[in-house]
């Protein structure tokens, strides 16, 4: 559920894209974990994301969830960052959803995500744009 | 491991069922399946539902339902796996069974989904995803396939309209199948004329939200010989399950359903048996895509090939291998907790030789393949006539 509570200890991730680097064989993990699927490792250190990928996959969203229905058509990628590292994000300042495409390279930025939920919070965190040159 | 097998099965018509609450659904097929396999006394029942809690208000179903049949006291318990609740709880009774510690286990499934609107419907539903790490952004059931479908698109130049003869050949199926949602044909045109979800998939490419129950009952190969009077006995020869990610960042490929491949091959090695001795299968259609990579992952089609066999009709009933003859979660309906369940009762009323009209004739090995969220899990069940 979306909580303020939730909000809260959600802010290294939201705000700040802080991941977790395993000490042991190198593997980022967003969001960080106890233990690296990788390698076992319990050992970390806080490393924050770099903020520039490409697409691998998306949609536009055109029948939205409880909490998004001011937001369609909502576009909505899976990114690769350049370190390998994988998340869902929605794409903003998107004109023309033809527009979109496998392998469009794209820069994180700070944004509003959702803000008419039940919990009555603003929720903020990491949208993909397009990135240009 | 005793042998196990199906002596009963039941279920309520599939759809939009205002008048009938969750339990009178739940006890509708599960009065059904117990009348079917003559039995009035069971050792377990266990209850396949994704989320009463959020559809309806009501969590602690194992209690209530037994006491809905009458029987408080039994033992039993509920499942959850997504939508691969019902595959779960097929596959908890047999293990009971096979186990010993149970003679005679009645498996059920149920959702009740109408009692909220779309967008609660579309976020209960969302919940089969990450939550925290998808769910946040918006994305829906929908969007995840969608971007499932992307990737297969662009790998291995499945078609749009090769989506659209899923649901073209399923509908087609459903019109022959009374418990089925919808009895509607639809053309290629249709499903490309109807509107979009989440890009590229269009209303007729995914599943409707249904209300619905089924049940089985099943027990030890020895005591359904005794209780058959004449039909024929199904046993379980396999069953598999597996998982994968949840969340489609951490998965390894987005071209293949992992879980499905694995529950898969566990099943084959339970049973003895190859992609080449099936004689139908229903596989999890929750959106057209899903099925297409559903008979890649299963074997029956190499990777990048299910898309042209639906195409050349090779899964249509009298193709090489009939796909979803009862209509599939697409046009048959999917009442989440229900369709696992529902899935193995498909497959026994064709080896029963019960099918009517869809019958796919000489059929002896059929499978069912249950799916929870976009692959995150996934439950495979082999049956056969012994």
């Amino acid at each position: 559920m979306f909580s303020p509570a939730r909000a809260w200890r959600e802010f290294p991730q939201r705000y700040r894209l802080e991941a977790a680097r395993c000490t042991e064989c190198g593997k980022v993990l967003y969001p960080p974990r106890l233990i690296c699927p990788e390698c076992g490792g319990r050992d970390f250190a806080t490393e924050v994301l770099p903020r520039d990928g490409t697409v691998v996959t998306y949609t536009v969203i055109r029948v939205p969830p409880a909490g998004f229905t001011e937001q369609t058509p909502l576009p909505i990628a899976l990114v690769e960052l350049v370190n390998g590292v994988r998340l869902m994000v929605q794409i903003a300042d998107v004109a023309d959803p033809e527009s979109l495409e496998i392998g469009m390279p794209v820069r994180l930025e700070f944004r509003r995500v959702s803000w008419d939920g039940e919990a009555g919070v603003i929720f903020y965190g990491h949208k993909a744009v397009r990135a240009t040159g | 491991m005793r042998d196990v097998a199906v002596i009963g099965v039941g279920m309520t018509s599939f759809g939009e069922l205002w008048r009938t609450p969750l339990r009178s659904l739940w006890a509708e097929a599960a009065i059904a399946a117990l009348g079917d396999a003559g039995v009035d006394r069971v050792d377990l029942v266990t209850i396949g539902c994704m989320s009463s809690g959020l559809f309806t208000g009501q969590e602690h179903l194992a209690s209530l339902l037994a006491d809905e049949l009458g029987m408080a006291g039994v033992p039993a318990a509920r499942v959850e796996s997504a939508c691969a609740s019902g595959g779960l709880a097929v596959r908890a009774g047999f293990a009971e069974i096979a186990a010993g510690l149970a003679e005679v286990v009645l498996v059920t499934g149920v959702e009740k989904m109408t009692d909220v609107d779309g967008a609660d419907a579309t976020y209960a539903l969302g919940t089969a995803a990450d939550a925290e790490w998808e769910g946040f952004h918006g994305v829906t059931f929908p969007g995840l396939y969608a971007m499932l479908a992307r990737v297969h698109m662009q790998r291995f130049g499945t078609t749009r309209e090769q989506l659209a003869r899923v649901a073209v050949k399923n509908h087609a199926n459903g019109l022959l199948n009374r418990h089925a949602q919808y009895h509607l044909k639809v053309s290629v045109a249709d499903v490309l004329e109807s509107t979009l979800v989440a890009d590229p998939l269009r209303l007729l490419d995914c599943s409707p939200v249904t209300d619905g129950a089924a049940a089985l009952v099943l027990t030890t190969v020895e005591r359904a010989r005794e209780l058959a009077a004449g039909k024929p006995v199904v046993r379980i020869t396999g069953s598999g399950l597996a998982t994968d990610t949840v969340s489609l960042a951490n998965r390894g490929d987005l071209a293949e359903l992992g879980a499905v491949r694995l529950a898969g091959e566990r099943a084959y090695a339970m049973a003895g048996r190859t992609p080449d001795d099936i004689h139908l299968a229903e596989v999890h259609d929750c959106f057209t895509i899903a099925e297409i990579m559903a008979t890649e992952a299963l074997g029956f089609f190499a990777a990048g090939d299910g898309g042209p066999a639906v195409e050349k009709g090779l899964t249509d009933l009298g193709g090489r291998i009939p796909v979803n003859t009862s209509g599939g979660l697409k046009s048959k309906g999917h009442p989440v907790g229900a369709t696992g369940v529902a899935q193995v009762i498909e497959i026994v009323s064709q080896l029963r030789g019960d099918a009517g009209q869809r019958q796919v004739e000489g059929a002896r090995v059929g499978m069912a393949q249950n799916m929870g969220g976009s692959g995150g899990s996934s439950v495979v069940h082999i049956l056969e006539v012994v």
